[in-house]
């Protein structure tokens, strides 16, 4: 007797049926709705029709799987299409931000005074040619160095007070840092507003926006850096101290350089959140147009500040040099990011 | 016996037992009392922020009294002020960001775990982190400038077809032919679209970092006895990552309740207790705090710090709250075989 259907399906390999049916139901419920919508109904919409050509695909693609498999595979294979769906739409979004982003600001971008000048004296109505993001680029790039500096050496210091150190206190510590995480935006600039600026008279500077950052980045960076110390194993330590060093001997010689790149990873991913936020520096210090290399006098603008108030300004170029600065930000955000991955993928390699 | 004599050593004159914990060496003293100062400072500068805007809040409360709560209108001229309708404008926002970004975040942890190629695995983790990192401005612009103009027409599609469900509706007809577009921008729909997208990552990461330690015994067992891969998943990561699911999705809301700067570009305030998403004008905590700071009395200011604080504490126990479910769950826990 012929047994054709006892030859062994390879599982791993996706068969005929699997591309056929999914490119078929794909086609045939493009060509159903197109019908239905364009010329039937005569609706209008890109996101309608899109919405409708899914629908009519889960139909059509169950409906044809229904034909020759039972239920858990038709039910597997509506799933199936609903994650791929969930995640392209997500990564859309993505693209979509980053490419508009950077197409609406290329007008502001192709100039060389962009990022060589500032905006003092220039209106807002100034064509291209004049003014630029140079006194916010300082400006973030000041504020940013400042909270990096007080943040750093304090973040860190705690997050080995919190795993070497240990005993209740640094539970005490764990759990208000956790808490701290929580903190919006906004309430850390209020908070340095209403001391240092009302309370002690500061006036509204780049000092206090920065102090308002270092709020921002202490606990993120202390939390990171305390689980890159914490993922250390216990046996080097141990190592360490049966060779004769005392504990801080060992902290500095072993821990913290097997936990460096951790610790990169943690301080620029604090930087790249500090140099995006906009809510602390918007109220603590003043926007300007002049260039100000002063933190202790007089306002600073900063990258995002600029941003919010060009684009809330109404005027179109004017709206075109924030999306400018927006690409430069973005650019900024990318190139941090891009240092991370690439310290990650050098320990992984080395190991 | 002489030899042993010799190597015995001198004799010692009572039998004092050594001691055998020498104390902890003068650096590590210096050690230990840096890192312990260092501990308390930090300890000290973020404990009062909390305390500091808790102690604002007795003159607000001294002057204003519970009616602080229930007052849904801000006019400090009038002196009558109450963040009623600001709370429920948060929670309106938070809510709408988080039925948006709920679904979009355990679809993607979900492909990323389970369905992605493994050589794309860690370029997608990438991604998703890259979300998490852009600046929340660059998402406020993108959806004052690309996603308002369009999705004012689902607006008005939602309350044409939906409309007979209360939170739809709009005071406007959404049949005339020229309709009016301006009843339909500056809503809580629209803000909480923008925050969703600042959310999203942030849940999903949590998520796929517990699905992808589901235990790999157990998965192969699923598939042994015959599962799809869906009968895997839901037989196996689902329930082992439900934990992270609730608590990805709590600390998405905490973040969502506290975002500043896309809700201040897009809404247009409207002090009222109202339900009605799709319509134009609500107002949140934060932007509330981000556009009155600049003339605000020290009263007024002490009443900002007031709502700040209660926002603060909401953020907290919804943290908090996230926090125990994520460590309750069954990560780190393997079937021994």
């Amino acid at each position: 007797m012929h047994v054709d259907e006892d030859r062994p399906r390879d599982l791993r390999r996706r068969t005929q049926d699997d591309v056929l049916s999914l490119v078929g139901s794909a086609s045939a419920s493009l060509a159903l709705v197109w019908l239905v919508f364009e010329q039937m109904l005569a609706w209008s919409g890109t996101l309608g029709f899109v919405v409708c050509w899914y629908v009519t695909f889960l139909a059509l693609y169950a409906g044809v799987t229904a034909m020759s498999h039972p239920r858990p595979v038709i039910v597997d294979r509506l799933v199936s299409a609903a994650v791929h769906a969930g995640a392209g739409v997500a990564g859309l979004a993505l693209a979509s931000t980053v490419i508009y982003t950077f197409v609406q600001g290329r007008a502001a971008l192709g100039h060389f005074n962009f990022y060589t000048h500032d905006m003092f004296g220039v209106g807002p109505q100034a064509p291209l040619t004049q003014g630029g993001i140079w006194h916010a680029i300082v400006g973030s790039f000041i504020e940013v160095g400042i909270a990096v500096c007080i943040a750093l050496p304090l973040g860190i210091g705690t997050a080995v007070f919190m795993t070497e150190v240990g005993g209740r206190l640094s539970r005490i510590v764990r759990t208000v840092v956790e808490a701290m995480t929580a903190l919006p935006d906004i309430l850390a600039g209020l908070f340095i507003y209403t001391t240092l600026i009302i309370g002690l008279g500061f006036e509204r500077s780049g000092f206090a926006a920065a102090m308002a950052l270092t709020v921002m980045m202490l606990p993120i960076i202390a939390r990171s850096a305390e689980v890159s110390l914490r993922i250390v194993p216990g046996g080097l330590r141990e190592a360490g101290m049966a060779l004769g060093a005392s504990q801080w001997q060992t902290v500095r010689r072993i821990v913290l350089p097997t936990a460096k790149a951790g610790l990169a990873t943690a301080l620029i991913l604090g930087v790249a959140r500090a140099v995006g936020e906009t809510a602390p520096v918007l109220i603590t210090s003043g926007a300007s147009t002049l260039t100000n290399y002063n933190p202790f006098k007089d306002p600073m603008n900063s990258l995002p500040l600029f941003i919010f108030s060009a684009v809330r300004s109404g005027e179109p170029l004017y709206i075109a040099r924030g999306f400018g600065a927006a690409s430069v930000l973005l650019g900024l955000v990318l190139a941090l990011f891009l240092t991370t991955r690439f310290l990650a993928r050098d320990r992984m390699t080395r190991r | 016996m002489s030899v042993i004599d010799d190597l015995a050593g001198p004799e010692v004159a009572g039998d004092s037992p050594r001691m055998i914990d020498p104390g902890r060496a003068p650096s590590d003293r210096v050690f230990h009392g840096v890192a312990r100062v260092t501990g308390l400072s930090v300890l000290v500068l973020t404990g009062s922020i909390g305390l500091f805007l808790g102690y604002q809040a007795i003159p607000t409360l001294h002057r204003y009294g519970l009616s602080f709560f229930t007052e849904s209108q801000w006019q400090p001229e009038l002196d009558k002020i109450g963040i009623s309708s600001v709370l429920v404008g948060t929670f309106e926002v938070a809510a709408v960001a988080l039925v948006v970004a709920f679904p979009l975040s355990l679809l993607t942890a979900l492909f990323i775990s389970e369905y992605a190629p493994a050589r794309l695995r860690s370029l997608l983790v990438s991604m998703v982190d890259l979300m998490a990192a852009v600046p929340s401005i660059v998402y406020g612009l993108w959806a004052f400038f690309l996603l308002e103009p369009n999705i004012i027409y689902l607006s008005r599609w939602l309350h044409r077809y939906f409309g007979w469900l209360p939170i739809f509706q709009v005071d406007t007809d959404p049949r005339a032919a020229s309709w009016a577009q301006s009843r339909y921008t500056a809503s809580a729909f629209i803000a909480g679209v923008a925050v969703a997208m600042m959310v999203m990552p942030l849940a999903c990461a949590v998520m796929r970092g517990v699905f992808a330690a589901a235990p790999i015994g157990e998965r192969e067992a699923a598939y042994a006895l015959g599962a799809t891969r869906w009968g895997m998943i839901r037989a196996v990561v689902l329930p082992f990552g439900r934990g992270a699911v609730i608590g990805g999705t709590m600390l998405a809301m905490g973040r969502a309740l506290g975002e500043t700067v896309a809700v201040l570009l897009i809404i247009s305030p409207a002090f009222d207790i109202k339900f009605r998403i799709l319509e134009v004008g609500t107002q949140t905590v934060s932007a509330l705090i981000a556009g009155r700071f600049g003339d605000a009395t020290s009263a007024q200011l002490s009443a900002l710090l007031t709502a700040g604080f209660v926002l603060f504490l909401i953020t907290l126990a919804v943290n908090t709250v996230a926090a125990i479910f994520v460590n309750r769950s069954r990560s780190g826990a393997a079937t021994e075989i």
